[in-house]
């Protein structure tokens, strides 16, 4: 059978589950909405969490990214790994304790201020729909490039599906449909990374055959290699870095910082039914998403010496038939310049000029099809893909509607609505927010790369500070917390617009404060905030009794 | 509501691991696979070199088992100060 009735048997076969699951798990109740009624096994949970985090980008543009960055993609595989680390110890189990449905409740609760809650909804909602926008892009790109429909409709396909669980299940439904997602994205990551991994090495497992020597008998270790083939052709050497020490260290630090204080992944943890259960759910949520963030720099090493050894010196009018596909999506670009019919694959470092282009987000779609793969695992690719673009895009609209129907319209503008009403504002919210997504899916604004650095910055800058202190210091107030996320807010919102929409020309490392990239200044931001936060609360009134005995009550798991 | 002393040990006690988990949790992350990246990489495991491992490989299983550990820890201090959760429901 060919690549294209694979892919529409594998996508076809995801999508009636996906839809079955989301008519058996509809919500009932404002707590099914909101957090699928507490009832949620850890393990599941962790599942759903991986889903929820593993996005587009994890899925599709991560290994392609570590395979032309070489050792400094380990600023994502830390980064996005790092920070259940501290969800798990210093958030989630007091957040579940609190109880609750979201991060804005928890805010204005601790601090016992509207102001303070406001400042939450805004970054939450904000957050929420930077990331969304690229999720929608990214169904669309699949949907085009493996069932060849157009862009437009792919984004719209996945709009009515999203709608289809997230306004009729909320939490619950979209917890449940996480948990089959999960199964499917991990499967498609996992079967051609293990396929190439004994092609290329004899290892089963991708992580080991990573760091073994190569299956043609030579006894060289596959790193040794891409390293001498990358230096040879002029690129660094792979297991080498570029950035400078200072700048990888805030870039991971602002990731991992960002991770734990992103509302859709901190959600999760209010629907499992106890403390314990969200501790160990913090665990299975790693477990699950590290057994694809360690394949991941396997897959780049693979697909980066595949890459290097089948196109490089190769004639042009040999070259391989995935390389004409993907010439016609423009995302393969080849320009013989020096006229000999051979593609020179170039780094900056070569005497001999470059001439090709080649988009980082192809190497994962692409990889089963240069390893040669069988036609269906190429489906089941494509299928993963659009799972993990539709489960977190579904967690996201499900911040979004949270945010506006309980945290906005309850507890700001109309206190008085009753929990029917107010369900059925969440799922009028939730539709309205699958519009907005797919037209920004429709019509993506050109920013989307950079705003991603934006939502970890931004969170990093404001949320985790205000929680981790108001469970971690008694002493800490309104006055504090507020005045803190303002400055982080301000101070990393200005670094990065001056940075990235201002001034672009000026984005060089030598114009940086301390050589702190855009993307790490989120981990400065986090630190005014703490330091703003103690400054102003210790000047000023230590919060009311019951405040304290509030924070009393969520350090200790046991009902009181 | 559970008397203050034992809440108050509790706390301390939950303090203290969470101090020695993070630190390690530094230490494999920070240490290990930025600062001293270059130092480690002279070391070689197979085809890793260690500090390459470490930053794209080690520090992740390190974090899975972090967590592990602390969840194991932290049931049995709820345990010990009877703070554990009998199945109780959604409030």
């Amino acid at each position: 059978m060919s690549v294209q009735t694979w892919t529409y048997i594998m996508v076809g076969l995801s999508f009636t589950l996906y839809i079955g699951i989301a008519i058996w798990a509809k919500a009932k109740s404002r707590r099914d909405f909101y957090v699928a009624g507490s009832h949620v096994h850890p393990i599941l949970n962790g599942m759903a969490t991986a889903a929820d985090w593993m996005s587009a980008a994890s899925f599709i543009s991560m290994a392609g990214l570590i395979s032309f960055m070489g050792r400094d993609g380990s600023v994502y595989l830390m980064g996005w790994t790092g920070g259940y680390v501290l969800l798990a110890l210093l958030l989630a189990p007091y957040l579940r304790k609190f109880g609750k449905f979201t991060v804005p409740d928890f805010v204005g609760d601790r601090y016992d201020s509207q102001v303070a809650r406001f400042v939450a909804i805004v970054c939450a909602i904000f957050v929420s729909f930077t990331y969304v926008a690229g999720q929608m892009r990214g169904v669309g790109i699949v949907f085009s490039r493996f069932l060849n429909v157009d862009i437009g409709i792919g984004v719209l396909i996945g709009m009515g599906i999203v709608f289809f669980y997230a306004v009729l299940g909320g939490m619950k439904g979209i917890t449940y449909t996480q948990v089959a997602q999960y199964c499917v994205l991990i499967f498609a990551y996992l079967v051609p990374a293990i396929f190439i991994s004994l092609l290329m090495t004899d290892h089963v497992i991708p992580q080991i055959g990573f760091g073994s020597t190569l299956s043609d008998g030579s006894g060289v270790y596959l790193l040794d290699k891409l390293n001498g083939l990358s230096t040879e052709l002029g690129f660094h050497t792979y297991t080498n870095g570029t950035k400078s020490t200072i700048d990888v260290f805030f870039i991971t630090a602002a990731l991992m910082v960002g991770t734990a204080g992103l509302p859709h992944v901190i959600v999760r943890f209010y629907t499992v039914p106890k403390v314990s259960a969200a501790r160990s759910s913090a665990g299975w949520a790693l477990l699950f998403i590290a057994l694809l963030y360690t394949t991941a720099p396997a897959v780049a090493a693979f697909a980066r010496t595949n890459l290097l050894t089948t196109i490089s010196n190769a004639e042009y009018s040999k070259a391989p038939t995935w390389f004409k596909n993907w010439e016609t999506t423009g995302l393969i670009q080849f320009e013989d310049k020096n006229n000999d019919g051979l593609i020179q694959y170039r780094g900056p470092k070569s005497e001999i000029e470059n001439e090709l282009t080649i988009d980082r987000d192809i190497m994962v779609l692409a990889n089963p099809e240069i390893a040669q793969l069988p036609n269906w695992v190429i489906g089941l690719v494509a299928a993963g893909g659009l799972a993990a673009a539709l489960s977190t895009a579904a967690g996201l609209l499900l911040v979004i509607s949270t945010s506006i129907a309980h945290d906005l319209l309850k507890k700001e503008l109309m206190p008085n609505i009753d929990h029917k009403k107010e369900l059925l504002a969440a799922r009028i919210a939730a539709g309205f927010a699958v519009c907005v997504a797919g037209y920004f899916g429709l019509h993506p604004p050109g920013f989307v790369a950079q705003v991603v650095a934006f939502a970890f910055g931004l969170a990093a800058a404001s949320f985790f500070p205000a929680i981790i202190m108001g469970i971690f210091s008694k002493r800490m107030n309104k006055y504090g917390a507020i005045s803190g996320m303002v400055v982080g807010l301000i101070f990393t919102t200005a670094y990065i617009v001056y940075f990235k929409f201002m001034f672009p020309e000026l984005n060089h490392p030598e114009n940086w404060w301390f050589g702190i990239s855009p993307e790490g200044i989120g981990t400065v931001g986090m630190l005014l905030n703490f330091g703003v936060a103690n400054l102003v609360s210790y000047k000023t009134a230590p919060p009311s009794l019951e405040i304290q005995n509030l924070v009393e009550r969520i350090r200790i798991p046991r009902a009181n | 509501m559970p008397n203050n002393q034992s809440s108050q040990t509790y706390w301390k006690k939950n303090l203290r691991y969470l101090a020695i988990l993070l630190s390690i949790w530094f230490l494999v992350s920070y240490v290990c696979g930025i600062l001293l990246v270059d130092q480690l990489d002279h070391i070689r495991i197979g085809g890793f070199s260690l500090g390459f491992w470490f930053a794209q490989q080690g520090a992740i299983y390190v974090f899975v088992i972090l967590i592990c550990v602390y969840v194991q820890l932290m049931k049995r201090l709820d345990r010990q100060f009877n703070f554990d959760e009998h199945d109780e429901g959604p409030q």
